[in-house]
């Protein structure tokens, strides 16, 4: 879950890192005028939106007094940069910058531990700068089982030749940015670029910080003090009302998973799991030349109603025209569960199972079961002897034949 | 021989009263494996088919040697659970739990580095040596689990444990059985990946031939590429690619909490690239893996 | 309305107090109910939830309890 540049400075300065000066997010142009106004000079402004290349897009705009600063406001706040509408604007102080540098802490899921990065080269692309001046570009390890020592952060600077007062500044930058990575669950948290002032003093110019979903409920505190709400999935892009409403049904009990349901445009919609067998399946259905009405993943076990309700949602969803019901060979999910969900939901949608359901694969757990209520409602099915290939063409050729 | 786990192997599951881990420890019972013990904090005294609860690990380790645990509780109390098996010198830890914060997961990792303890997981459905033990949940019932897996020269690792079953089902359809099947985990960090159990694969007489299942988003794929060009391994490698359609959809999480594109070396392309130039052959189709397993051991053999 | 699954629970066992609270314990899925503490009640909207777990066949006297599979040309599950 992505934060907000002005989020992520927000979470900065609660272990003092510092910003530059004002640094307040406005939701009008009159307030970034305000605020402007308090900060005295030229100011730059800054779209909060999630994604690259703002400034590339007109999303970030100087101003020399508060006048500008409200019209480059108004600009700002009108203008959607990669399909997104802004936050809001970040309105701060602009200072004569003498060096940027890079400074990041992220996960190593190969050696299992959180791993620092620091160049003296800021301001652009970490993996290019890592790429073409590997000497500009220090990595360090460190431990999630001890304290964050500040020797680390400083062994780390130094690697890149910073020394003298700027390496003990940096350090006393670096050092509570892993304190914030640990105590908060972050799986990134970077600063680029960090900035030397003309003054000698460093302020972080830019951030970026990502918190998984899994430690959300831990720090809800917090994300209330940002404003940040429930329904914010903070994706590539917002959840549709559909995926939220597969949210919900997924959300009643706790009694397996029927979700993390993805809208697409297609006609076929699917009740595919599990994790794998989903990403597995969904392939499959595209290789056939089908067009999936959504994505999603049951598995766990998920209880019958979760099932019909989740059927219920993706035949009432338009365009719709059959749904596909598919897994890979199960052990803990019950294929005779499925099946009584999947035809309640269509029996309660008002329409015949055995003409909305183009194919049931799911082989395993209580088939033979499974198997018997599929034959009793007309339902196609096929077990372990047909892949789950073969079952996704069979469901896309009868879309064709329809 | 198998890796990890055979029919000698003493489990204890962590857990054990839980709805999951009830029905793990019937099927595991019912397979052969030897469940000697469980650990639900409360309910010691009790037993669970046979199988007699304490209320901590050391209850039992103190008595008894304990190879291995399955670790099946709520989130919010897994890492105490691991470090007590760790803590308590059990050697094989299988975490079956879904959802465990990074942070979590990467200090139970390091701990059982400091005391050369494996963590398979977490969100994992365990471990299965045909005809010599099962060790969660991975197959189901034991029939079931019968008719899937058997026993053979091909060992097999999968980022999806249903995918585990389905692979595994697919290879004895083919004639061809398996030495040992391992759900690794669908996280973005698992305790043993791809190249940290290519060791124990080369080192099992058994093991002939290996199969993956992968997906996108970390980079254990080419890691595990970087291992078997490194150590010239003498085990053919077959490899099946799910979720190809991400590529085209950076930023959004689909399937497990490891499956992400965020950068280059994270898509499906990348990945099939740094495989296939290893020598790693990349089935299109999960029904095209037997074959592609013939074949190189024809030219291996 | 379930349409997979049907409880018979006899008259006499439904009316014992002692044997309808075993069996509101016994089922994982909710089936049995005694609102109020009175009289046992079948819970439709959680019928077809049914896992065939065959706990509740273990209440009363063989055949006091019977599941029915619907969608198995009404094939019954006692306890013998």
């Amino acid at each position: 879950m992505r934060f907000y540049e002005y989020e992520s400075k927000q979470l900065f300065a609660k272990r003092g890192i510092p910003l530059p000066k004002g640094s307040q997010v406005a939701r009008t142009a009159h307030e970034a005028q305000r605020i402007a106004s308090d900060i005295g000079g030229a100011v730059v402004l800054k779209s909060q939106v999630l994604s690259g290349g703002r400034m590339k897009a007109g999303g970030v705009l100087f101003a020399d007094d508060e006048e500008e600063a409200e019209s480059a406001a108004r600009l700002i706040l009108d203008l959607e940069i990669n399909g997104q509408r802004p936050r809001g604007v970040l309105v701060e102080s602009r200072q004569p910058v003498a060096q940027e540098y890079y400074l990041g802490i992220t996960w190593d899921g190969i050696a299992k531990r959180p791993v620092m990065i620091f160049s003296d080269m800021g301001g652009i692309d970490i993996e290019e700068v890592a790429e073409k001046y590997p000497e500009h570009v220090a990595k360090r390890h460190f431990s999630n089982l001890l304290p964050f020592s500040d020797h680390k952060a400083k062994e780390l600077i130094a690697a890149v030749g910073v020394q003298g007062s700027d390496l003990n500044r940096l350090t006393r930058i670096a050092a509570p940015l892993a304190h914030l990575f640990q105590e908060y669950g972050l799986t990134l948290a970077e600063i680029n670029p960090i900035a030397r002032l003309e003054d000698g003093s460093f302020v972080a110019l830019d951030g970026h910080v990502d918190m998984e979903a899994e430690v959300r409920g831990e720090h809800r505190a917090l994300l209330e003090e940002l404003g940040i709400g429930e329904d914010e999935t903070r994706q590539a892009r917002p959840p549709t009302s559909f995926e939220l409403a597969g949210k919900r049904i997924n959300d009643v009990d706790h009694r397996g998973v029927a979700g993390n349901v993805t809208e697409f445009d297609g006609t076929l919609g699917l009740i595919i799991g599990a994790g794998g067998g989903s990403l597995t399946l969904f392939d499959a259905v595209r290789n056939h030349g089908g067009h999936p009405a959504n994505y999603c993943e049951i598995g766990g076990n998920p209880s019958v109603s979760k099932v019909c309700e989740l059927t219920k949602l993706i035949l009432a969803k338009p365009g719709v025209e059959k749904i596909a019901v598919m897994m890979n060979v199960v052990s803990n999910t019950r294929v005779d569960l499925v099946a009584r969900g999947v035809i309640k939901g269509v029996l309660e949608s008002g329409e015949d199972p055995g003409e909305r359901i183009a194919i049931f694969r799911i082989p395993g757990s209580w088939e033979t079961d499974g198997f018997k209520i599929l034959d009793k409602y007309g339902v196609e099915y096929c077990d372990r002897a047909v892949s789950m290939y073969e079952a996704a063409g069979r469901a896309v050729a009868k879309m064709q034949s329809a | 021989m198998s890796i990890l786990i055979t029919r000698n192997t003493t489990v204890i599951i962590q857990g054990i009263t839980g709805r999951e881990a009830v029905t793990m420890t019937r099927e595991g019972l019912d397979y052969g494996t030897r469940i000697i013990g469980g650990v639900t904090p409360g309910r010691g005294g009790r037993e669970v088919h046979g199988v007699p609860v304490y209320d901590t690990v050391e209850a039992i380790s103190s008595k008894s040697r304990v190879d291995a645990s399955v670790v099946s509780v709520p989130p919010a109390f897994t890492r105490d659970a691991v470090f007590e098996a760790i803590e308590a010198g059990v050697k094989l830890i299988v975490v079956v739990t879904e959802n465990i914060p990074r942070g979590q997961v990467a200090q139970m990792v390091e701990l059982a580095d400091q005391r050369g303890a494996r963590i398979i997981g977490p969100n994992c459905l365990g471990v299965l040596s045909p005809g010599e033990a099962k060790v969660g949940g991975l197959g189901g019932r034991a029939e079931d689990a019968r008719k899937a897996f058997t026993k053979g020269v091909v060992g097999v690792m999968s980022r999806s444990g249903g995918m585990t079953t389905e692979i595994c089902n697919t290879l004895t359809a083919a004639g061809l059985g398996q030495s040992t099947a391992v759900s690794i985990g669908g996280d973005a960090i698992i305790g043993q990946a791809y190249a940290e159990l290519m060791p124990l694969f080369e080192a099992d007489p058994q093991t002939q031939a290996i199969a993956i299942y992968s997906e996108p988003g970390g980079r254990m794929e080419a890691d595990l590429a970087r291992w078997k060009v490194e150590n010239d391994s003498r085990l053919p490698v077959v490899a099946f690619m799910a979720g190809r359609f991400m590529d085209e959809m950076p930023g959004m999480r689909f399937g497990h909490a490891g499956t992400i594109v965020e950068g280059k070396a994270d898509t499906t392309v990348e990945k099939i690239e740094r495989l296939n130039e290893a020598g790693i052959a990349v089935a299109e189709r999960i029904e095209d893996i037997p074959a592609l397993i013939e074949q190189q051991l024809a030219t291996a053999g | 309305m379930a349409i997979f699954i049907r409880i018979d629970v006899d008259g006499a066992l439904a009316a014992d107090a002692g044997a309808a609270r075993q069996l509101c314990e016994v089922c994982p899925v909710d089936i049995f109910s005694t609102p109020d503490g009175g009289a046992l009640e079948i819970v439709d909207d959680n019928v077809d939830e049914c896992t065939l777990c065959e706990l509740c066949l273990q209440v009363g006297k063989p055949g006091q309890v019977s599941i029915v599979k619907l969608y198995d040309d009404d094939a019954v599950l006692q306890r013998t």
